[in-house]
């Protein structure tokens, strides 16, 4: 990721070429008039490996301005490193303002999380997407979902989650759960956990997903239909926690499980960070609010990355 | 999370720092130059420029210099690179029958017009550690042969001459030659965005499944037409000029695979062609790739398609190891938020099993009161 | 010869400008309906319009065949600014074209002769950049669809003949359609295909 000119290697502004930004925002463009649908785009390598959020950057670097406040998380959190890296990155080639705070975000980057906080107009959010083709798993040939796709013929999908009822007595799919937009296309809502697909519909937020290595990009416009797929007898259902966070106390929010020590002892925290640090400073304060630091630091060396 | 969340960019930091330690090793040790790199590790220098698909064998370097050896990382380095350049426009077609040959082996005619070069190659060599390279090691000057006559025909011409192969395969006039690097692929796909997509592969990965059809899994019955490596001159019409402008020369190794035919009802019996073409010198690669070329023609061809190497969206889909490698990588980011959504499932799935459970050991137990 | 005149009146700065450009674009398809305001960054000759100008020079490249209107064909100056600052290839026919360029809406050809992409690829459509007057001074059209809450209102003017009732036709294709740009002096607006369109009257 060095970016310092230097005699034999020298990079431009924001990192991708104009000729390149113009073919992302063409897609976009498509992307946007054509809600759910995938379209191809020629993926450029970037400085950061295929997985860890090309497509995303791709799409951010290709809409960002000077006039941005960029935000990054990953799995809800703005300092898990993935999230600082990239954040890093328009720091470094877009020089561009970077906020943790979603209400202050004009840009939201995201991966596996949409904010806790209320998206409103003028925001985009854009996600990371690993696997865009939600009929991936059930059809692995591109030449054959294409089809499924143009025919609208996703009666594959139903198929699979009707035979989790069957098997399991519900729907087995927690993430990247399929979401049918405008009432056209079925979507993959890239691997957020299906607590946040009610949030995409009728969002006052600009949806973009990129996904890099698999060079699609697609959108959900602001006020569209978002409907996770489900059956009559079987509506679609999120998951509820049975306890609220343990520092700041909120309800109806994605938790996150940590484990305090060795002995099976964990506390569950909001996944979103910011949201979590608001509520803490406007004196919400869940039943280990005290300890809970103290217990943290105790047991997670503070410099060792992660296990998540 | 939150606590390792705390120290995330300062731990970035000192991770980078770390590394570039590691990368420098012992200062005592002389630091490596790009030229000793280019000049004592040119196989892996053009693995890089082959894969990383930029010819330029002193960025290669410094990408392997910077990656600590590890090619994948160095080819990674040097695409990431290579994509941020302008294009300022397509060569003419490499004429591979005008280069300056320095191998050239054939392995279906013991002589041919040219003859055949054997060239800087390990084959005969006897595969023994040699210690005198640990100190460096002395090398004659190699022997000069005379100048090359201008034209060097590949085997394939005088197959030709005979009728005893297909011929060129035909395009559609209006067919504007894809690039890869411009387009997203689109499958099936022609043969032009297929062959550039092989030639700058994964080596490993082609090499395992020209392997496995040799070993039966699509068979091709294949030889080694010839396989040639040398210099080529690059041309590019520039349109206010009425001559195209010469770029300069680069190293490439060419292989055309001749393969068994019994025809079909598509084709008479004739044979048919693999081919490989890549940067500087790697005969693995070319050959390689013209035995995966060959079976991914099974579609155009009319034949059965039964192996892995015959399956176009698989090979192409999976050749590319800078995305094979974040891919697989990837799986070490965090990823607590989906695993959490997971853990409620099994658990809340869990329960209702061991409820069930408990349920039936009940009822036995009363049937059996 | 190349003439000043095409050399001209390009975007000053050509990576700022065509980013803020875009936004306006992006911003207006996203949200139906809305003007979005673009700055006066470029000054192309007549009968190209500042707006539509600064919006091809942001999308339009060597990788988009551009199909111009007779007005604009007609016009050797704005080929050859358009050739010199973009490097699209004109289109030959409007089914080839990724971008139209429209000087004269009310004397446009109909929106089907345009790319309406393939039901596997309906993205390999044309999207057309329509020169207006005015984005409020023509007839009140209701607008409906994905970007819109509820309802917008929108008033651009001169639209091809007979709009409503081919942009109904155009809304009949989807996925596969063309999409719309309206430039005029006060900013763009953007109909996607999705956006459905009800006359006041109606």
């Amino acid at each position: 990721m060095t970016m310092q000119a230097t005699d034999i290697a020298t990079y431009n502004f924001a990192y991708l070429d104009e000729q390149t930004k113009r073919m992302i925002r063409r897609a976009i463009l498509k992307g946007i008039a054509i809600p759910g649908y995938q379209v191809p785009f020629a993926s450029r390598e970037m400085p950061m490996p295929y997985g860890w959020g090309t497509g995303g950057v791709q799409v951010t670097a290709s809409i960002i301005g000077p006039g941005d406040v960029l935000k990054v998380i990953d799995q809800g959190a703005d300092d898990t490193t993935n999230a600082v890296s990239i954040r890093a990155f328009f720091k470094k080639v877009a020089d561009v303002a970077v906020t943790t705070e979603t209400a202050k975000a004009t840009i939201i980057q995201t991966r596996h999380r949409i904010p806790e906080h209320p998206l409103t107009a003028g925001q985009t959010l854009v996600y990371q997407v690993p696997i865009p083709e939600p009929l991936r798993f059930l059809e692995p040939r591109e030449t054959e979902t294409r089809k499924m796709h143009a025919l609208e013929e996703y009666g594959l999908m139903h198929v699979k989650l009707y035979e989790d009822i069957a098997r399991h007595g519900r729907i087995a799919t927690t993430y990247a759960y399929p979401v049918k937009v405008e009432g056209r296309y079925v979507m993959d809502p890239s691997p957020t956990p299906k607590f946040d697909n009610p949030k995409m519909h009728m969002s006052p937020a600009l949806q973009l997903f990129g996904a890099g290595r698999e060079k699609r990009i697609y959108a959900v416009p602001p006020f569209t239909e978002v409907v996770s797929l489900d059956f009559e007898d079987h509506p679609f259902e999120v998951q509820s926690f049975d306890q609220p966070c343990a520092l700041c106390g909120a309800h109806q929010v994605y938790l996150d499980e940590v484990i305090l020590d060795d002995h099976g002892g964990h506390m569950f925290v909001c996944s979103d960070t910011d949201h979590c640090e608001k509520r803490r400073e406007e004196g919400h304060a869940g039943h280990l609010a005290g300890d809970a630091f103290a217990a943290l630091q105790h047991n997670v060396p503070g410099d060792s990355g992660k296990k998540e | 999370m939150y606590v390792a969340v705390k120290g995330g960019e300062a731990a970035i930091q000192n991770a980078h720092r770390l590394l570039a330690d590691r990368r420098r090793g012992d200062r005592g040790v002389p630091a490596l130059r790009l030229d000793q790199i280019v000049e004592q590790l040119a196989l892996g220098v053009d693995r890089v420029m082959a894969e990383g698909s930029l010819y330029d064998r002193e960025l290669a370097a410094l990408a392997i210099v910077q990656s600590r050896g590890d090619l994948i990382e160095a080819i990674f380095l040097v695409r990431a690179y290579r994509t941020t350049l302008p294009r300022f426009g397509y060569t003419r077609p490499v004429d591979t029958a005008a280069m300056q040959v320095e191998r050239r082996v054939s392995a279906t005619y013991k002589d041919l017009p040219g003859g055949q070069l054997l060239g800087p190659t390990f084959d005969y060599t006897h595969r023994l550690l040699d210690p005198e390279l640990a100190n460096g090691g002395e090398a004659e000057e190699p022997a000069q042969r005379d100048a090359q006559p201008e034209r060097m025909s590949r085997v394939s011409e005088i197959l030709a001459q005979e009728g005893l192969i297909e011929a060129d395969g035909e395009l559609p006039d209006d067919h504007v030659t894809g690039d890869i690097t411009r387009e997203p692929l689109e499958f099936p796909m022609e043969r032009d965005i297929r062959l550039q997509a092989l030639s700058r592969g994964d080596e490993g990965f082609l090499l395992a499944l020209g392997y496995s059809t040799q070993r039966g899994y699509g068979r091709s019955h294949p030889f080694v037409g010839e396989v040639r490596i040398g210099e080529v001159e690059l041309e590019l019409d520039v349109p206010e000029l009425p001559f195209a402008v010469p770029l300069g020369r680069i190293r490439v190794t060419e292989c055309q695979m001749v393969n068994q035919f019994k025809g079909s009802a598509k084709a008479p019996p004739q044979f048919t062609r693999g081919y490989g073409l890549v940067f500087g010198q790697s005969e693995r690669k070319a050959m390689a790739m013209s035995l995966c070329d060959r079976a991914l023609r099974a579609r155009e061809m009319g034949e059965d398609i039964t192996a892995a190497a015959q399956d176009e969206e698989f090979v192409i889909s999976h050749s590319d190891n800078v995305q094979a490698t974040g891919f697989v990588e990837h799986l070490k980011l965090p990823h607590y938020v989906d695993f959490q959504a997971e853990l409620d499932l099994v658990r809340r799935m869990r329960a209702e099993h061991d409820a069930r459970e408990d349920a039936g050991v009940a009822e036995t137990r009363e049937a059996a009161e | 010869m190349v003439e000043a005149e095409t050399i001209d009146g390009g975007f000053a700065n050509p990576v700022f400008d065509a980013q803020s450009v875009f936004r306006a674009v992006m911003d207006a398809m996203a949200r139906p309906g809305t003007v979005q305001p673009v700055a006066m960054l470029a000054r192309p000759p007549a009968p190209l319009s500042p707006v539509a100008a600064a919006v091809a020079l942001t999308l339009c490249d060597n990788d988009t065949p551009l199909w111009l209107d007779p007005s604009l064909q007609a016009s050797p100056a704005a080929k050859s600014w358009l050739g010199f600052h973009t490097g699209a290839p004109l289109a030959g026919t409007p089914s080839d074209a990724h971008f139209a360029l429209v000087s004269k809406p009310a004397e446009l050809i109909a929106l089907e002769n345009f790319a309406q992409g393939t039901q596997e690829y309906p993205d390999r459509s044309t999207t057309l950049i329509l020169q207006l007057d005015s984005l409020a001074s023509g007839a009140d059209l209701l607008l409906e669809g994905p970007g819109i809450e509820k309802m917008a209102m929108a008033a651009p003017t001169p639209l091809p003949r007979h709009f409503v009732e081919q942009w109904k036709q155009n809304r009949s294709r989807f996925p596969r359609g063309v999409d719309v740009i309206l430039a005029a002096p006060e900013g763009v607006a953007c109909l996607p295909r999705t956006t459905r369109i009800k006359t006041m009257e109606a």
